[in-house]
């Protein structure tokens, strides 16, 4: 009993020491406060300044909006084709998307239950390529496309085949990465069971290792989707008129005689709509795989 | 049975990225201009030509390559610095759990999340000389300024790409320091303050050393995304970026289809590659090194 309560004071008095003293509080106060204005400072214009008549958005600049507007959300499918990029990057974005995890599910599979040559070399590969500007593959790849094309009829560049062919290979290689980490969680015994019971490698992918990673599957899917999403060097020389992307599509509000500012923000909040909400559902997942990598 | 499942991923990572690497260092040598854009394979050879012009400090091309290796140097170095900065701070001062701590996370990670040009034209907007916020704040709020700036033109472009940039960024330094916070041991701490350290004392001595390896990474990973960043100046600026904010992926860019010369534009893109190559080798090699001894 006595050598209970000499426990229990000793661990009183190791928290006292650790309570963080005044001085750190307002300091946490001060720096956290000032950094959430600067992190929302753009939301919040982009949400006010969307509620806006154009000539508040054209003048001096007001925190609060006076004439509050919904006109910028309906005129600005008008000013631009919007509807029609949305359509398009749909398009791009969940094609490229789709094939992006099928590749990355097989991919993944063979990184993390077959030791291989040249397994090292592949992942490694398959990283580096994340380390160099797009500008880099940008000139040599319309070239290819071009060639692509003169070759063999089947025009990649201007086409959304040929964005989606780009798109899904930049999300490949985190794909890859994270799926193969997740895939080494899911125990081998129950590939074991699998393979007993007649099925193949790809039986076992499909049947087993696959329904085991929907978290996994689908974290990769919405990275894959908002990667795309957010392109805008390969589509702003890929794309024609009839398959530009929102990313390109956007800047056509400022080519006009007037700048739309309150359509241009209305836009960009709709256009920010899918990916924010798939970010916040996937959060978690996302955070956890975005950050092992340079924690590891 | 692994190389057939690791096929279609390869074969499109070769497309998309290693063939226009070995693409792109053959361009370089030949003299490939908008003439035989369709026939670019059969443009005439131009030995290192396209590298003596791009090269050649003296020239005007060179000049202006050389500049805006400079600017882009200068812009990469302060906009990570600051990025690591805000993100280490906020991450060590949110390490402690306290009210609203998962709320100021989630806040945190807003600009992580919207599409990058759909913040970066907010950006542009909030920049603008008549109309936008930054003026209205710094100008006829805070009288801080005699004139409304011109952000977006001359040399105050260089502090607006930056800002930008940090904005962009910052977030992701905070949840890599976030993670790595938490492989740190309890222990530690309490022995620490066991030992009569305060709670700066403890982050001084504890908790800075203990995140070295992660900076180490991260530095290393925010150094990549701003060198070679090129959504950020061109939503920003548009087509022409304004010389003081004259980056190296929206000048070779400008290089390349303002003028359709691919053949020096490859040949920009290959000395690029060599830097990067030599400045990431170089970093992962002296700290590996380090962390061996």
């Amino acid at each position: 009993m006595h050598s209970l309560g000499g426990l229990g004071g000793k661990a009183a008095a190791k928290r006292a020491p650790m309570a963080p003293p005044r001085s750190f509080i307002w300091t946490r106060r001060i720096v956290l406060g000032v950094l959430t204005i600067f992190a929302l400072l753009p939301v919040y214009v982009m949400l006010s300044s969307s509620l806006k008549p154009l000539s508040d958005v054209t003048s001096t600049f007001s925190w609060i909006p006076t004439h509050i507007t919904v006109s910028p959300y309906i005129q600005m499918w008008r000013t631009v084709p919007l509807a029609q990029y949305f359509v398009n990057s749909v398009i791009v974005c969940t094609s490229a998307a789709v094939v992006s995890v099928l590749l990355a599910t097989f991919a993944a599979y063979a990184v993390s239950r077959y030791r291989f040559r040249g397994r090292r070399v592949f992942t490694l590969v398959v990283l580096s390529t994340q380390m160099f500007p797009g500008i880099l593959f940008l000139l040599p790849l319309f070239l290819i496309y071009v060639s692509i094309g003169n070759a063999t009829g089947f025009a990649l560049l201007g086409s959304r085949t040929g964005l989606v062919i780009t798109y899904l290979t930049f999300s490949l290689p985190f794909s890859i990465w994270l799926l193969a980490g997740y895939f080494d969680s899911i125990p081998r015994s129950l590939d074991e069971a699998a393979l007993v019971d007649g099925c193949g490698p790809l039986g076992t992918l499909l049947r087993v290792v696959v329904p085991a990673s929907i978290p996994g599957i689908v974290t990769v899917a919405v990275y894959a989707f908002m990667t795309a999403w957010g392109e805008v060097l390969f589509a702003s020389v890929m794309t024609d008129d009839s398959t530009r992307t929102l990313a390109v599509g956007l800047r056509d509000y400022s080519t006009q005689t007037d700048i739309y500012w309150n359509q241009i923000m209305a836009a960009s909040i709709v256009v920010s709509i899918p990916v924010v909400a798939g970010f916040l559902l996937m959060q978690r997942f996302l955070v956890t795989g975005l950050t092992a990598g340079a924690v590891k | 049975m692994p190389y057939l499942l690791l096929l279609p991923a390869l074969l499109f990572e070769l497309l998309v990225h290693l063939v226009p690497m070995v693409v792109g260092v053959y361009t370089s040598f030949r003299a490939l201009t908008q003439l035989y854009l369709a026939q670019w394979l059969h443009a005439p050879w131009a030995g290192l030509g396209n590298y003596r012009i791009v090269a050649d400090f003296n020239g005007a091309v060179g000049q202006a390559l050389l500049h805006s290796f400079v600017v882009t140097c200068a812009f990469t170095a302060i906009a990570v610095g600051l990025s690591w900065l805000l993100g280490c701070t906020a991450a060590i001062l949110a390490q402690d759990p306290f009210r609203g701590r998962g709320v100021l996370r989630a806040i945190f990670l807003t600009p992580y999340a919207l599409p990058v040009y759909a913040s970066v034209i907010t950006w542009a907007f909030m920049f603008q000389y008549n109309n936008g916020l930054v003026n209205y704040v710094l100008h006829n709020e805070l009288g801080i300024t005699s004139r409304p700036t011109f952000w977006l033109l001359g040399d105050n472009s260089f502090i607006a790409l930056v800002t930008v940039s940090v904005w962009r960024n910052w977030p992701f330094a905070f949840l890599v320091i976030m993670a790595g916070l938490q492989s740190i041991p309890r222990e530690l701490y309490e022995a620490a303050a066991i030992d009569g350290a305060g709670i700066w004392q403890r982050i001084r001595l504890v908790t800075m050393p203990s995140l070295r390896p992660v900076n180490q990474v991260l530095v290393l990973v925010l150094f990549l995304w701003t060198f070679n960043d090129f959504t950020t100046p061109y939503v920003l600026f548009g087509n022409a970026a304004p010389q003081p904010a004259d980056v190296i992926s929206v000048h070779i860019y400008d290089a390349s289809f303002l003028t359709w010369n691919f053949g020096e534009g490859s040949a920009m893109s290959v000395l690029l590659l060599l830097f990067l190559l030599v400045v990431s080798g170089g970093y992962l090699l002296i700290t590996s090194r380090r962390r061996d001894a």
